[in-house]
């Protein structure tokens, strides 16, 4: 939470888990998961695992909740209470209501919403193993479930967290670097436009730092993107 | 009215003739609840937040035995706007309410080791408790100097005997920065700060960004539906860093 920890978290320029500042954790991605959704994935950065099913565009009820001239994208981040060492009480918190409105303004730019009016995209992730970083994994997933379910999309969201430990800056925090870290950010983006979808950073860092976490998110987004592509025309070209 | 707001930023001009870079009327009034241990009144043009300041005592965290605890929270009181129904606090408020916490205590301006009765067992908790109201848009901001003027004006009541002393100051809450929080929306390509409430319905994207006396960065967040260019954050970190100077003297 933004304090400079006394343990030192990076020795001899490398992390806690042996990783280089710039490396992510290895990443492993499968599609269709949840044979019931219309799309689903499963995403782990390291030990973080992040499963996303999303269901529609189907109608919206109740009624009154539906748009006339456009449909609407409804998300539910939740941590299960296994995912972290101390036990978590089931069920949504400060926390996770915040990161379920953060993930569904982070997704929604990328979908041709005004496609289904009167109608629901509803996107769930649950993550099953926390180990930092959980919000964009799960964003990721999510991205690759909204492709798989065939909404109708402008551009994928591909998203990295990016941080600051022992005065370095890192990407891929896990959960030891992230509760001691001097800021942690999370950043997702539109590739292929660069647009930024969500943006949040906590900490204290100087303006150029700021730019510089940005330049170095957009990057590893850059590079997560292309494995979540190749993931995706893998399975729907056979390439 | 949206519309119109639309046409006006369009061409250059704000539905209240303000400049894109200037702030509402802001009047901040402390000490304006007496059972509170601190407290602030806000208005910025008819935007109008009150923050209470309680003391409490409680137990520290495991992993932080020798800190005081905080707590931020958030009322969309339904007086405040046709929009704000009764009932437990919603997405809004929940995000509003973690985002004056997290300006808080990512700058670091309270000294919560100066929190602690006994070790370990017992410390001052504080709550920070925002009330919306009247809501004529930029809450954030109205919320985030309303908290920061409350914390600079909070005492820490007598402790004796195992008991608070309820209106008796002991000392001055121990406080040594006044973060500020900005929001910079983005409008076509028209960056502009402190939206009314026709102006935020037609903001694309917009960014809060809370700023340390020193000029640091102390937290950022993304909110609103469409996107936002790397630019665009650069040109709104420089807006942020001008604005918060300006506000910070008014406290």
């Amino acid at each position: 939470m933004g304090k400079k920890s006394d343990v030192q978290l990076i020795v001899d320029g490398k992390r806690t888990d042996g990783r280089a500042p710039e490396d992510v954790r290895p990443i492993s991605m499968r599609l269709d998961v949840v044979s019931r959704a219309n799309g689903s994935a499963e995403v782990s950065f390291g030990k973080t695992t992040a499963v996303a099913a999303v269901y529609g565009p189907r109608t919206l009820f109740p009624r009154f909740m539906q748009e006339s001239d456009t449909g609407i994208i409804r998300t539910r981040y939740n941590m299960a209470p296994f995912s972290v060492v101390d036990r978590k009480s089931p069920g949504p918190d400060r926390r996770s209501t915040e990161i379920s409105k953060v993930v569904r303004l982070a997704l929604e730019p990328s979908i041709f919403l005004e496609d289904f009016p009167k109608a629901t995209i509803d996107v769930y992730v649950e993550i099953i193993q926390a180990d930092g970083s959980t919000r964009v994994t799960g964003i990721n997933a999510a991205s690759l479930a909204l492709v798989a379910a065939g909404a109708p999309m402008k551009d994928m969201v591909t998203a990295v967290s990016v941080g600051k430990i022992d005065d370095t800056l890192i990407v891929d925090l896990n959960g030891t670097e992230d509760q001691n870290s001097q800021s942690d950010v999370a950043v997702a983006i539109m590739p292929r436009t660069d647009r930024i979808t969500l943006l949040q950073m906590d900490g204290v860092l100087t303006k150029d730092e700021v730019m510089t976490v940005l330049s170095f998110a957009k990057e590893n987004c850059h590079k997560i993107n292309e494995q979540q592509k190749k993931l995706l025309l893998e399975k729907y070209t056979g390439e | 009215m949206e519309n119109y707001a639309l046409e006006l930023i369009q061409k250059g001009t704000r539905i209240d003739e303000r400049k894109f870079d200037q702030y509402r009327n802001i009047e901040i009034k402390t000490g304006v609840i007496g059972p509170a241990e601190g407290s602030a009144r806000v208005r910025i043009g008819d935007t109008e937040v009150i923050v209470g300041v309680k003391m409490n005592t409680g137990t520290p965290f495991s992993d932080m035995p020798n800190d005081g605890t905080m707590m931020v929270s958030a009322e969309f009181t339904p007086l405040a706007s046709p929009d704000f129904e009764s009932g437990p606090p919603g997405e809004d408020a929940i995000e509003l309410a973690r985002l004056v916490d997290r300006s808080l205590r990512e700058s670091k301006c309270i000294d919560f080791s100066k929190l602690v009765i006994t070790p370990g067992v017992k410390v001052w908790s504080v709550y920070i408790d925002i009330h919306i109201i009247n809501h004529q848009g930029n809450l954030l901001d109205a919320a985030g100097l309303a908290a920061v003027a409350a914390l600079w004006n909070a005492y820490i009541p007598k402790y004796e005997n195992e008991k608070i002393v309820r209106g008796e100051p002991a000392g001055k809450l121990p406080i040594s920065f006044k973060p500020i929080t900005i929001t910079v929306g983005k409008v076509g390509n028209t960056l502009l700060v402190d939206p009314v409430l026709e102006e935020e319905s037609i903001i694309d994207a917009k960014m809060s960004i809370a700023i340390r006396d020193d000029g640091k960065i102390c937290a950022m967040q993304k909110q609103g539906h469409g996107t936002l260019e790397f630019s665009d954050v650069d040109k709104m970190i420089d807006i942020a860093l001008k604005k918060s100077e300006e506000l910070r003297g008014l406290i």
